[in-house]
């Protein structure tokens, strides 16, 4: 009911200040086009997920997400029903430009859903941007997908949004974390080259470096190594009291699992990214999971709860990760973007404007999203970055999550309730 | 040792003589600047090693396989990276299995003893399997026809396995009793890779009794010596080949679960590739075809590997060096091929052979 009352604020908001850029009789005169839909034709809504791979849990997360927003609208808008086309993006800027192509070819789609890896997202977004949609991701923090600045690294363009925080706030607060939560005076950080794990390492170092803590090690792992050894005692040279890695599975797993192997790492803290926010990792890991802290998504209230009972209702266990808010609160906003522009034509059918729809995501303002209260920014480097940034929080792995099977682990630090003050 | 010193002046033998000496000087100057700089400990150093030799007796379990079926056909079997994939993916539903009823912990030995059977059995099955189908019909072509069966064969098997198990990752379960570490003069060894060295070892000393001691053993070196005489003598050599694949696949398979113990995390479709392709430098560099070569060869790029990047790259002043772990393996492959193709234990073999 609350996330009902929270969808009509957002559409009557929309409507109130957002012009009509269709004619009214249907006619498309928007500057990229529009999609018609027929009177007996389904609204398409593309999503971009990754549906196999080691992360596939993640796709199947915000998939939920986006599912469970369109159940609350009986998959219905504006008469028409909603039809859910969902493309393997992977978690690889190749997966993510074949599914951006697949979706691009088709004319019926009104925008997507995704990608969940910012790697997939630097080779959909020039491709969903060239073809007039819109794409929300509801797990891409790269910091460099919403910097517009291409001459610096940036690669944002017009129509990428997303409703997942901005690598740099991530960034920032874990390094807050660990000098004023962990007490750490040097850190190490490691990534894997993707933007996503090398945006957030940089993030992490920089802020760190700037609240005078000192960075020691700033390395990378290939993606499939097996074999951390040779890092690990690269990063034991410089005894780091907390070493930043952001790595996917499987290279997270090994490097966690073989760092209690390494002489001279025995009182260092491992801090994970999101990538290891899965119940999968501790179980995967074993005991050396045990005492690592892994920052994640972490969201409350009563509307989520709704969510999280209805989630339990439809797939008859709980989310497999932490995603599935942003991806329900991304679909919304497209949806409402397009309820809010499209135009109604006599036989029943609907013209929307492509550019309109663009507009209407971006003129988002203090939505009440599960996730938080919503407002789309347009300033580089947070361009098309939605989220409040408040759902974040770190948590330490017990040996519940490693032998009984608990998921999601204690809470370390709120950010959205704790200070460091 | 310097050729154009000797015979007449050649611009290649000149190159190659100032390569050797350049790989040389950079080896040394590399270990020289970090063992004097003293940045990393003993207990380090062997903490390395120990991880290096450890992975190197993966190699080598794999390598043989590569090595068995090159000596008796002279075909390099590129797929069969698949097929240690497919014991060790294989068996770790079984290991699971036995950790959930608690047997893995209680049984620990038996239980990894099974897992090994049976995960060599998988290989094994696999392994004739591709040789039956794939590569009997074409013996007597020409030698690049199988190689580029057996890459297709490889990719035939990575999706086979993808599609009845999935394309998630999977681990093996910890076996507890092989948790910790045994202090040997203060410094603390890894019971796992204790354990993984000596299973690695038990099975390629059998391997060495099979060939070396026995009538079946006999049968493969005479037909990997010639097999029209073989033929002639008796030995059936299509049965032969078909034993030399599966013991190859065995072994592989064995090495799926061995890995398993020592890196249980990553077990997937494609878990194969690149260790395949390590062994089969392996192979290479200890002198393919020849069984202790393969052994050694494994065990010598496993420790390179370990130890390469930061005794030497790091030395150079080499950013990333961690992440140049294969570069090193590879270019000890191209070095082998410039400088030694024989490989270290191997024999020059005859235009016909090799």
């Amino acid at each position: 009911m609350t996330r009902i009352f929270c969808s009509l604020v957002l559409v009557i908001n929309l409507l109130a200040v957002f012009p009509l850029p269709v004619a009214a009789d249907g006619v498309c005169d928007d500057p990229l086009g529009c999609v018609e839909i027929g009177p007996d034709d389904p609204i398409v809504v593309g999503a971009m997920l990754v549906m196999s791979g080691a992360i596939n849990y993640l796709g199947e997360d915000t998939l939920g997400g986006v599912e469970l927003a369109l159940l609350d609208r009986d998959e219905t808008l504006l008469n028409h029903e909603i039809e859910l086309v969902v493309e393997d993006s992977l978690c690889t800027a190749e997966g993510g430009q074949i599914a951006a192509q697949r979706l691009a070819a088709d004319p019926t789609v009104v925008g997507a859903i995704g990608t969940n890896c910012s790697s997939a997202a630097q080779g959909a977004i020039p491709i969903i941007s060239e073809s007039g949609m819109v794409m929300i991701a509801p797990s891409n923090t790269s910091p460099s997908l919403t910097n517009a600045d291409i001459a610096a690294g940036g690669s944002h363009r017009p129509g990428y949004f997303r409703t997942s925080q901005n690598g740099l706030i991530e960034g920032m607060r874990l390094a807050q974390f660990a000098i004023y939560a962990l007490g750490a005076e040097s850190l190490a950080t490691v990534h894997d080259g993707d933007p996503y794990t090398s945006g957030l390492a940089g993030a992490v170092a920089d802020t760190f470096a700037e609240l005078e803590g000192a960075v020691v090690f700033e390395g990378a792992v290939n993606k499939g190594d097996t074999d951390m050894s040779s890092i690990l005692t690269e990063i034991a040279v410089h005894q780091p009291d907390v070493i930043y890695v952001p790595l996917f599975e499987p290279e997270s797993n090994f490097f966690a699992a073989q760092m209690q192997y390494i002489a001279g790492l025995d009182d260092t803290i491992i801090l994970g990214g999101a990538a290891s926010f899965s119940s999968n990792f501790p179980e995967n890991t074993g005991d050396a999971a045990i005492g690592i802290y892994v920052s994640g998504p972490l969201v409350s209230g009563d509307a989520y709860e709704e969510l999280l009972a209805q989630w339990v209702e439809e797939y008859g266990s709980d989310p497999p990760s932490g995603y599935h808010a942003h991806a329900y609160d991304a679909t919304n906003l497209l949806l409402s973007a397009v309820e809010a522009v499209a135009v109604v034509n006599e036989d029943g059918g609907l013209t929307v404007g492509r550019q309109a729809i663009r507009d209407a995501v971006a003129a988002t303002e203090d939505y009440p999203g599960l996730t938080g209260r919503l407002t789309c920014r347009e300033d580089s480097p947070f361009a098309g970055d939605c989220s409040p940034g408040t759902a974040l929080a770190v948590f330490k792995i017990t040996e519940a999550e490693v032998f009984d099977d608990n998921w999601p682990p204690p809470l370390a630090w709120n950010f959205a309730v704790d200070s460091f003050d | 040792m310097f050729k154009w010193k000797t015979d007449e002046f050649s611009w290649v033998d000149f190159t190659i003589d100032v390569l050797r000496i350049l790989i040389v000087l950079a080896v040394v100057v590399g270990a020289w600047n970090t063992l004097s700089s003293g940045r990393i400990t003993l207990a380090q150093w062997v903490n390395l090693f120990a991880a290096g030799l450890s992975q190197g007796s993966i190699y080598a379990l794999i390598a043989l396989g590569y090595t068995l079926v090159y000596g008796i056909l002279l075909m390099i079997n590129f797929a069969h990276g698949e097929v240690f994939m497919a014991g060790a993916f294989s068996t770790v539903f079984l290991a699971e299995a036995f950790n959930r009823t608690g047997f893995l912990n209680e049984q620990p030995l038996l239980a990894i003893l099974l897992m090994i059977m049976f995960a060599g059995l998988v290989s094994m099955t696999v392994a004739i399997l591709l040789e039956r189908v794939a590569y009997r019909p074409l013996r007597g072509s020409p030698r690049l026809v199988p190689l580029i069966t057996a890459i297709g064969a490889s990719f035939f098997l990575q999706y086979t396995f993808r599609g009845l198990y999935g394309s998630g990752f999977k681990a093996y379960p910890q076996v507890k009793i092989l948790q910790g570490a045994v202090s040997i003069g203060g410094i603390n060894i890894p019971i796992v890779q204790i354990f993984v060295f000596c299973s690695a070892l038990v099975l390629m000393l059998g391997l060495y009794w099979l060939v070396e001691r026995t009538r079946v053993g006999k049968a493969m070196r005479a037909v990997s010596e010639n097999k029209e005489v073989a033929r002639l003598m008796g030995i059936d050599i299509d049965w032969v080949i078909m034993f030399t694949f599966g013991v190859g696949g065995f072994l592989a398979g064995s090495a799926g679960v061995i890995n398993g113990v020592f890196r249980p995390q990553g077990v997937n479709f494609f878990m194969g590739f690149i260790p395949g392709i390590k062994a089969f430098t392996a192979a290479v560099l200890g002198g393919i075809g020849n069984i202790p070569g393969a052994m050694l060869g494994g065990l010598f790029l496993g420790v390179i590997e370990a130890i390469g990047p930061n005794l030497v790259l790091a030395g150079l002043g080499i950013p990333g060096a961690n992440q140049l772990k294969d570069v090193i393996a590879f270019t000890m492959l191209v070095l082998v091929l410039i400088f030694r193709p024989q490989g270290i234990l191997g024999e020059r073999l005859s235009e016909k052979k090799a």
